[in-house]
């Protein structure tokens, strides 16, 4: 197996509320290794998100240690890159500027910046749209430039947090197989947030199942089908053992609620 | 007839109906001059007024001291709006102070601001300068505050500093709120021109309805709120236009601002 990317150990997570304290993670493990697609499973409201937050620096954990590269997250970063839920795009600026965002904001080199982004339009089968405003956008489209977006300063590690929850059930499915293509063909190491089963085992090469909250890692299973997987694939018998198997664990995990 | 007609033809009817009212019931009901005056009446002290010259004066003088004291109050809280956003420091510090002078009605200063400022154009503009710097100053602050939370934590991961999140999420983000404040600042800030006029002054259309009030001359009132009205109005179309213009991504609110003045 290659390099060791990203290590979380023992991470917990603990708010205040009204409530009292609520314990949104606790002693989750994982890893994620170089060029690896990996998706983290779990029912709502099991931390997921906030498992994301911390690995981009945007949250610190109240218990345990997180790793890239070897190196503890202490902040945002420049070599991660994050694409969200909602497109969250900036409704006042045109589709390569949107892309170019992170190209800005890290001072990074314009003209580079410029030709990569179109390069990953061109990826995300927008090239045409690059002077249109996000407005003009259908919500698919609009997702693939925020993808694109995730891309254009070229990080190591792409964080994504249920990017397709917001797509109607057609335009996930023909997401899913794009999002594979552009992962083989830009070999980005992956973290992918889901609820969904059938999304997660037909991405991923390794899949960290949460328990709901507060969220552990209740099981770490690689997901060997051949690539690329195409939508045939979602009929095989071993896609469909595998999909089975998940919600078995996840009904058994409500039943001892 | 289609709807774009109706729109221009619906509201010429109304206008008709009200002048044939007004010309009818001052025949009827013998209402004297200088308690209604006749619509013809108005348009000739108008013509008059406009025509001759007389007005000219006056009018420029209110749309003078309304665009100054517009410009200063708008920008004047703009800036602190952001700041006091921004910080809650400077946010401690002036709050309760806000509040009190919120709640105060402006137009009661308006003797004290002819005292400091003096009878002149100076004392009309920080009176403008005044009425309109609240409804811009609150929605300014709500505007910055209503910032897509999202949109923020997608700029931290992309590390950006305060003043580009400020420069280019914030702002634009409260572009629809700060126009809704500066449509509201217009017509209150008209209210405090005239408001400083009737108090102390010897131009302005607020004087000139003072000092045809002292003589009954009620056409030369009516001309005179005619053109305040056209003043106002005027004003609101060139915000909802730079509204529609700038803020081109948000058709909703450019439409929305103009039932949200007083």
């Amino acid at each position: 197996m290659s390099e060791i990317l990203l290590r979380a150990q023992g991470l917990g997570v603990t708010y205040a509320s009204a409530r009292g304290e609520v314990k949104a993670l606790e002693g989750l493990d994982a890893v994620l290794h170089q060029g690896e697609f990996l998706s983290v499973l779990g029912p709502s409201g099991c931390g997921k998100s906030t498992l994301l937050k911390i690995a981009a620096g945007l949250l610190n954990p109240s218990a345990g240690r997180i790793t890239l590269a070897g190196k503890p997250i202490s902040g945002p970063r420049p070599d991660v890159g994050i694409v969200f839920q909602q497109p969250t795009l900036l409704p006042w600026q045109s589709t390569l500027d949107n892309v170019l965002l992170p190209i800005r904001t890290l001072r990074r080199d314009r003209v580079r910046g410029r030709a990569r982004a179109l390069e990953l339009l061109q990826l995300v089968g927008l090239e045409t749209f690059a002077n249109h405003y996000p407005g003009e956008l259908s919500g698919g489209m609009q997702q693939r430039v925020g993808i694109a977006r995730g891309l254009v300063h070229d990080p190591t590690l792409l964080l994504m947090d249920e990017p397709f929850a917001a797509l109607d059930a057609m335009t996930r499915e023909h997401m899913m197989l794009e999002l594979q293509r552009i992962w083989m063909a830009a070999g980005k190491s992956i973290v992918f947030i889901t609820h969904s089963i059938p999304e997660a085992v037909f991405l991923s090469d390794r899949i960290v199942v949460l328990s709901a909250r507060p969220g552990r890692t209740i099981r770490d299973l690689a997901i060997d089908l051949p690539r690329p997987r195409t939508v045939a694939t979602m009929g095989e018998a071993r896609f469909n053992a595998i999909c089975n198997d998940l919600r078995s664990l996840f009904t058994e995990l409500v039943h001892f609620d | 007839m289609n709807e774009r007609a109706k729109a221009i033809v619906y509201p010429l009817v109304t206008l008709f109906v009200l002048l044939a009212v007004w010309v009818v019931a001052i025949r009827v009901f013998k209402v004297p001059n200088f308690i209604v005056p006749a619509p013809e009446a108005v348009v000739a002290s108008l013509r008059r007024g406009y025509v001759d010259g007389l007005f000219w004066k006056h009018f420029l003088f209110t749309l003078q001291s309304m665009v100054s004291g517009y410009a200063l109050g708008c920008s004047l809280a703009f800036l602190l709006g952001c700041a006091f956003a921004e910080s809650k420091t400077v946010e401690r510090l002036f709050y309760p102070y806000v509040v009190a002078l919120q709640s105060m009605p402006k137009v009661a200063l308006a003797p004290l601001i002819i005292v400091w400022f003096g009878f002149e154009l100076a004392s009309k503009v920080v009176m403008v300068a005044l009425v309109c710097f609240f409804p811009m100053f609150i929605n300014t602050v709500v505007g910055l505050r209503q910032t897509n939370p999202a949109l923020l934590d997608l700029m931290h991961a992309f590390s950006a500093s305060r003043w580009e999140i400020l420069l280019r999420i914030k702002i634009p983000s409260a572009a629809g709120h700060v126009f809704a404040g500066l449509q509201i600042a217009i017509v209150l800030g008209l209210i405090g021109a005239v408001v400083a006029e009737f108090v102390s002054s010897t131009r302005g259309l607020g004087h000139l309805i003072n000092a045809a009030a002292v003589n009954l001359e009620t056409d030369v009132m009516f001309a005179a709120l005619i053109s305040l009205s056209v003043l106002g109005v005027a004003g609101s179309l060139v915000i909802r236009m730079l509204h529609a213009r700038i803020v081109f991504w948000d058709k909703g609110t450019a439409t929305r601002t103009e039932t949200a003045a007083e």
